[in-house]
């Protein structure tokens, strides 16, 4: 199964390999790992995507909590959270299929970020299903470039286990 | 050592690192200079406190540290130069690692200016260790360097302990800053659980009380922990016999009727055997290493599993477990056995009666045995002999393979800390310096490297190092000119074909010039007759002292589960010979 876990790590050189060092060194999935500072310079948070049976990801969990510069290790898949990730795609749609792309885009909540004579780059955020019917929506208009961020995820206010 | 005295004004990195050091109670370190690290052993030159001991290599230098942490409980301290210095310390690293040894290396590094320049002698030490160290730091700034220090030996030592590696780039070692030396260690990321949840504990004593066949498993944990009293007194309380991982000898009495010796691969029918029919494994700081399951599928399978460790990572790692208790196992089983004394009634007593009965059958009807030979040295009659003529009470390190085994098997340790062996990483060439550590940390007690021709011919040059400090160990070599236990495994498992193990030390080296030629001694043993002789010879002697006991080179460590094999399908020595008659008869 697929879990999003959360893990708040000290801002200190070389915490992201120790963390991508323990997931590749012990045969773990990573989908996605996207980190940033928090409000507090000194702490950063780490969004994690990975997969695996209970035992890998308990297993998995321990681990990461076991490594000296990790402060807290939430798995988000046990609590009711709000997930997001963005992407900017490069579209180089024909003629007769530009409209078709800005309509789709404005019916996503997408943004154009940037275009040119011949591309739009579009801005959209979402979690994963709406980026996936996205993405499949654009394909046949010609996609040239494509960039996402990975998952964010926070837990709801109410962390009532689900 | 008196308490150190206050320091005022700004002193220079390598001062502040000295400092440190006699704070923390360090005597000995054990090292190898270079050019970047020359500030701190400048400063070693005429210290009265620290004695740096001078290994002939750096793994060597850890291996040393290793043993004295072991045999001691305290941090070993081991300080070398960049590049090839700190790689060298890599295989010493990850030994400790596996065996949760505390260790605090020092590393040399290039300027600060000059990392990533591929400098003369830069290695990326941090990252090539940071799979195999608890912990490790590059040293950025002065400033920082005495907390980080404190904070290394707090992190090394408690918890479940481990390596931690500090880098000192030369320019921090040259810096100068006030030396602020921190009361209190508060490491907001790092807090190891050493009290066991009490409800689980009780859980526990009730399964305990109700088991029909249980079987404590003690493993290295007991001994890092100090816990042999509190085991004892479970299993006597409990009537539960206890087996040991390889780590785990010397937990508890060896020569105790509740013992069955050592469990696993190599470890005696009735262990194995008690955990396969077991009801309920007590297993207490140990990790079910596949050397100690065997077959995981078909481990204990009638068993419910208690597990006390320290680390949650060990814990439902690669067994299920019923009771799973995260904590200290000193303090775990303090719990445990009040609740067993107090709040559950005894309901073993007969019950416990049967199963005992049902061991002892076991034990009689296959002990741990060999065949003597008249003609010709069985090693495990070395051992034996090393084991009735120090009367259990010398420290023994082993090298790794057949060797290791046997020390293990025919060697019976009464006490914790007796046994220092590579488990985890099973690294050829940890015994003899360990051997140097392990007397440095206990000048009084007899040290006997238990060692075979291949291993010991990986850090041989630490014989300068015995002689030179004088430190009076005995190497008893296992001479069977073989890389003995791969020539098992391909005797076995490869239709005897003895792929490049052959050693031909019948000859090169030969054992008893060489121990000449570095100017300790060497004797030599070739008939069974003459080696209690030669073991007494040797333990008369005040100098490091080799023996080449020339062996039996066909002998085998038995019994054996095969790798991949469920614990009781152990292969026996004359099952063995059963097998070679029939193939002469149909030939
Ligand atoms: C550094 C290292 N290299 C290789 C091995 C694999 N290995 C395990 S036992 C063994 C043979 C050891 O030979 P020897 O020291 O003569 O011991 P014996 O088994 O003959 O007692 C080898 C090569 C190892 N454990 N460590
Ligand atoms: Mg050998």
């Amino acid at each position: 199964m697929r879990h999003t876990i959360s893990v708040l790590v000290e801002n200190k050189f070389g915490v992201l390999s120790r963390v991508a060092g323990l997931f590749s060194g012990r045969g773990y999935n990573i989908e996605s790992l996207s980190v940033g500072e928090t409000i507090d310079p000194n702490i950063s948070i780490m969004t994690i995507v990975t997969t695996g049976d209970d035992w890998v990801i308990e297993q998995i969990n321990k681990q990461l909590n076991k490594l000296i510069d990790v402060i807290k290790v939430v798995d988000l898949t046990e609590l009711h959270h709000v997930e997001r990730e963005m992407v900017l795609i490069k579209v180089a749609p024909k003629q007769e299929n530009k409209a078709e792309v800005l309509s789709i885009a404005e019916i996503f909540r997408g943004r154009i970020v940037d275009s040119s004579p011949n591309t739009y780059t579009i801005e959209i955020t979402g979690d994963e299903k709406k980026i996936e019917a996205f993405v499949e929506l654009m394909k046949p208009m010609g996609i040239k470039e494509f960039v996402r961020t990975g998952k964010v995820a926070i837990a709801r206010e109410i962390l009532k286990k689900k | 050592m008196g308490i150190p005295k206050k320091v005022s004004g700004k002193i220079s990195g390598a001062e502040i690192i000295i400092e440190c050091l006699k704070r923390e109670g360090v005597k000995h370190i054990f090292g190898y200079p270079g050019g970047v690290i020359l500030n701190i052993f400048d400063l070693l030159y005429d210290d009265k406190d620290l004695k740096l001991i001078l290994t002939r290599h750096e793994q060597g230098a850890v291996h040393a540290a290793d043993a004295y942490a072991r045999s001691t409980g305290k941090p070993g301290v081991v300080l070398v130069t960049s590049g090839p210095g700190a790689t060298n310390t890599v295989t010493g690293i990850a030994t400790a690692s596996m065996d949760s040894v505390p260790l605090v290396v020092f590393t040399g590094q290039v300027p600060t200016m000059l990392i990533g320049n591929d400098a003369f002698q830069e290695a990326d030490i941090v990252g090539i260790t940071r799979s195999c160290t608890k912990y490790n730091i590059l040293a950025k700034d002065v400033n920082q360097l005495a907390r980080q220090i404190r904070e290394a030996f707090y992190i090394a030592a408690s918890g479940r302990p481990g390596p931690v590696l500090i880098d000192l780039p030369k320019d921090v070692t040259s810096g100068k800053a006030e030396f602020v030396w921190p009361e209190k260690i508060d490491i907001r990321s790092y807090s190891p659980t050493y009290e066991g949840s009490k409800w689980m504990i009780e859980k526990a004593a009730h399964e305990i009380a109700k088991a029909k066949k249980p079987v404590i498993i003690a493993g290295g944990g007991c001994i890092i922990s100090e816990a042999s009293a509190e085991l004892k007194e479970l299993a006597e309380l409990t009537d539960t016999p206890v087996t040991m991982t390889l780590m785990g000898l010397g937990a508890f009495p060896g020569t105790h009727s509740l013992s069955l010796g050592m469990l696993g691969m190599h470890g005696t029918y009735y262990a194995n055997k008690s955990v396969q029919e077991s009801d309920l494994l007590i297993a207490i700081g140990m990790r079910f290493d596949d050397r100690v399951t065997g077959k995981i599928e078909g481990f204990a399978p009638h068993a419910k599993i208690v597990h006390i460790d320290i680390d949650p990572t060990s814990i439902r790692k690669n067994v299920r477990v019923d009771i799973p208790i995260v904590g200290d196992v000193k303090r775990v089983l303090k719990v445990l056995n009040k609740f067993l004394k107090g709040e559950v009634k005894e309901q073993w007593g007969e019950v416990r009666k049967a199963w005992l009965k049902q061991i002892a059958a076991w034990k009689n009807e296959r002990p741990l045995t060999y065949t003597y030979s008249p003609d010709v040295i069985k090693p495990q009659y070395v051992v034996e002999k090393i084991y009735e003529i120090t009367k259990g009470d010398a420290i023994i390190t082993t090298e790794v393979g057949q060797n290791q085994m046997w020390a293990a098997q025919f060697y019976k340790y009464d006490k914790p800390k007796r046994l220092l062996t590579s488990g985890g990483l099973g690294t050829m060439g940890y015994g003899f310096p360990a051997a140097i550590g392990a007397q440095l940390a206990h000048p009084d007690k007899l040290v006997i490297d238990i060692a075979g021709d291949g291993s010991i011919q990986m850090n041989i040059q630490e014989l300068a190092t015995a002689v030179i400090y004088k430190l009076p160990v005995k190497v008893a070599i296992l001479n069977n000119r073989y890389l003995g236990m791969v020539r098992q495994w391909q005797e076995l498992f490869y239709q005897e074909r003895y792929s490049h193990v052959y050693l031909e030390t019948e000859t090169t080296p030969d054992f008893v010039e060489l121990a000449h030629a570095y100017g300790a001694v060497g004797l030599r043993a070739t008939k069974p007759s003459e080696v209690e002789p030669v073991i007494r010879e040797a333990i008369k002697i005040k100098k490091p002292v080799f023996i080449d006991f020339v062996c039996d080179w066909k002998e085998k460590v038995y019994p054996m589960v095969p790798a991949g094999a469920t614990l009781d399908s152990m292969l026996f020595e004359e099952k063995e010979k059963k097998a070679e008659k029939k193939l002469k008869a149909v030939k």
